[in-house]
């Protein structure tokens, strides 16, 4: 059985949290006690129905709030296939939890809020879902029920929503109208909806390819650490363990190990401790090979091919994700798979305009929540794709020199 | 050749990825074993990790003193057989040093009492990252809870503060005495255990199957007679074919009424039982909407 990970995103009060709990309910995967516990806490909140959001906002200040903070993780499977949910955030202030739940996703869903249409955060985290290179894109638009199911305002928000698309590349998009709240085409088809003729969101879910979530052409694999026992039994084993990223690695292939540019061959390949021909992503094992090379965690092995960069001044889009802002000739840490290198910002290209999609020249700094283009110089080299080439390769985060916070998620240009 | 991976698999993958990280990043981590299901699938995950070499770490637990039998016996003949180090704290131990008043009450639970032994563990071993056997799919408060959970020097969990954890990126620096709390099985739900057990042919403590157990019943929950509850004359008792689903302390696990003898009984079992592992099984989880959360951000696991 194969495994899904998606995402939920949009606006505050746009139904995130009732719409997985929906999913959730309507596919029977909800325990008689967890519906019980949020049926009382419904109750005592005084509200008539049953609050399905309280599923997933799981800390006392969402509760309190009735917003979500922090991405929720949530688990469910059908006979088809098993999901992994990402239930983010919407509110403005907490769009870098939004990052952190869209950057391991194969597909996002996007709220739109029928009686709104596409607003700042609908763009924002369109914006997002393109810059992480999100496979799979469905737009939900919810609450139809509170606008009388009508076709036309569907149709409406359609076409603003294509335009947002086109600019930003978004691809597979689907479309699909509900109500999470009554659960109009969510498991089952909508009887005020006969107007729309395709999957209910189950199904879209279950049918969604995904192909293109794993690449086999590119192969990388970042060493995380090397195995080397010295006992009398194995005095010469001297394994790289990692995973691999992405492609294929097969016995007695050449491969290039950055940043030496030496070359070697795989003489073993071990993955659960047994002997193999060949190892590919995303499965974790241990490479040998035949000729003696100093290579050390932090260090990649790969197959050499022309996505493949190396470089210490590197062009990256960065998400800033902290309330100091990101300034021209500071110092950071970037981390890139298991290497970290002192980093300092030479320059900001551009900041990106959520609303209208334009880019303003070399702004002085970037804030909290901010998309910038940058230029940063590596104190050593990186070896890293493209981010919109490898999703895998070619995204890093930085840190802090000295609070030791993750600030930024860095996209490779 | 195909080359899709089964989810399982998948999840395999992912956690050796992290028990590497965590190899890779720290200078004295510890992985937190109980004896329970979860933490000795942690094991079997790390000898994948760094087989044929060494645990990079020793196993540690926080033994409450309120622990199944069963369980520690089990615990010390894993830690034998793999030929690893195990280190083993005792909250009664902390509960004399440091005058601490013991919970009172029908099924007093020292659970909450075992932050300071961990803590005072933590500080002993200057551990600087601690893996644990925590799943998302357990409580909601858990489902909100990063890979890689930095805590403060007092082991506190700021929900609000959580670092963003993107891709396959793990940060793990930290400021002298924070630590670490590392959750590398976060993605596994309780049947992924049960199904990877299965397969991987893991042993498991005996409790875990149907046996024969002198229980008391109390609200709808089966709590093994032992020396560490009340029992009172008006307390209804009797032999019971039971099994645990999840295991804690005597005091504060429910065991569940069941029949399964064999691996294939229990995954059936979970997939028609309609109440969740620690909705069914956990009387400490049930004190308020916010108990996990609460004792988390404390310094609980």
């Amino acid at each position: 059985m194969d495994l899904l990970r998606f995402i939920t995103a949009g606006s505050v009060d746009d139904g995130k949290s009732t719409l997985i709990g929906r999913l959730l309910y309507d596919s029977k995967n909800i325990l008689v006690d967890q519906l019980d516990a949020i049926e009382r806490s419904s109750k005592n909140r005084g509200d008539g129905s049953i609050d399905l959001a309280l599923l997933t906002d799981g800390l006392r200040a969402e509760r309190e709030q009735g917003i979500t903070i922090d991405v929720a993780y949530k688990y469910f499977s059908t006979p088809k296939r098993k999901f992994i949910i990402a239930d983010a955030p919407g509110h403005i202030q907490y769009t870098r939890n939004m990052v952190t739940g869209a950057s391991n996703a194969d597909l996002i869903i996007i709220l739109i809020d029928a009686r709104n249409g596409v607003v700042e955060q609908t763009r924002r985290h369109s914006i997002i879902a393109s810059l992480l290179n999100i496979p799979n894109v469905v737009v939900a638009i919810n609450k139809m029920d509170l606008v009388d199911y009508d076709q036309d305002i569907y149709t409406d928000i359609i076409q603003d929503y294509n335009e947002v698309a086109e600019a930003l590349s978004l691809k597979n998009l689907v479309y699909i109208p509900i109500s999470a709240l009554n659960g109009d085409n969510i498991v089952d088809p909508s009887e005020f909806m006969d107007w729309y003729k395709g999957k209910n969101l189950l199904e879209l879910l279950e049918s969604v390819e995904l192909h293109d979530t794993v690449d086999l052409e590119h192969s990388r694999f970042p060493v995380q650490l090397v195995i080397r026992p010295q006992t009398a039994e194995l005095p010469d084993y001297r394994g790289y363990a990692g995973k691999v990223s992405s492609g294929i690695f097969k016995k007695g292939e050449k491969v290039t190990i950055y940043p030496s540019e030496l070359e070697a061959t795989i003489s073993d390949i071990e993955v659960n401790s047994s002997s193999v021909a060949e190892i590919f992503a995303p499965q974790s094992g241990v490479i040998h090979l035949a000729e003696d090379i100093d290579i050390s965690r932090g260090d990649i092995i790969v197959k050499k091919d022309a996505l493949l960069k190396t470089n210490q001044e590197i062009e990256a889009i960065v998400c800033w994700m902290d309330e100091k802002p990101l300034t021209v000739g500071k110092r950071y840490l970037i981390q890139h798979n298991s290497k970290v290198t002192p980093a300092v910002v030479r320059n900001i290209a551009y900041k990106l305009d959520v609303n209208t999609l334009e880019k303003q020249e070399n702004p002085e700094k970037a804030l909290l929540n901010e998309v910038v283009e940058i230029t940063i110089k590596t104190a050593s080299p990186l070896t890293y794709d493209a981010y919109q080439d490898l999703r895998t390769n070619g995204g890093a985060i930085l840190i802090d020199e000295s609070s030791f916070v993750t600030v930024g998620a860095v996209l490779f240009k | 050749m195909s080359y899709q991976l089964d989810y399982l698999d998948q999840l395999e993958s992912e956690s050796i990825h992290i028990f590497r990280e965590v190899a890779g990043q720290f200078e004295r981590p510890a992985l937190l074993f109980s004896g329970g299901k979860d933490s000795i699938v942690l094991v079997h995950l790390a000898l994948k990790a760094f087989r044929p070499g060494k645990f990079p770490f020793p196993l540690v637990h926080i033994d409450t003193g309120h622990n199944f039998p069963e369980a520690l016996e089990f615990r010390d003949k894993l830690a034998n057989d793999i030929g690893e180090k195990l280190i083993v704290r005792n909250v009664g131990d902390t509960i004399k040093e440091k005058g601490l008043t013991e919970p009172k009450g029908k099924f007093a639970s020292r659970n909450a009492l075992q932050t300071y032994t961990l803590l005072d563990t933590i500080q002993e071993f200057e551990f600087d990252a601690c893996i644990g056997g925590a799943r998302r799919d357990e409580e909601k408060a858990r489902a909100k809870e990063r890979i890689f959970s930095v805590r403060d020097d007092f082991g506190q969990w700021n929900p609000k503060l959580q670092r963003p954890e993107l891709w396959n990126t793990y940060n793990g620096k930290i400021h002298k005495g924070e630590n670490v709390r590392v959750f590398p099985i976060s993605n596994w739900t309780e049947l992924d255990i049960w199904n990877y057990i299965k397969r991987e042919k893991i042993e498991l403590p005996s409790i875990y199957f149907s046996h024969d157990r002198e229980v008391l019943e109390f609200q709808e929950q089966l709590i093994a007679v032992s020396p560490f509850i009340q029992i009172e004359p008006s307390d209804s008792i009797s032999v019971k074919s039971v099994r645990y689903r999840t295991v804690g302390d005597m005091t504060c696990t429910a065991a569940v009424a069941s029949e399964a003898h064999t691996l294939d009984d229990i995954i059936n079992e979970i997939i028609a039982t309609n109440t969740s592992e620690r909705g069914q099984t956990r009387i400490d989880d049930r004190v308020s909407e916010a108990a996990m959360e609460d004792r988390k951000k404390n310094g609980y696991f």
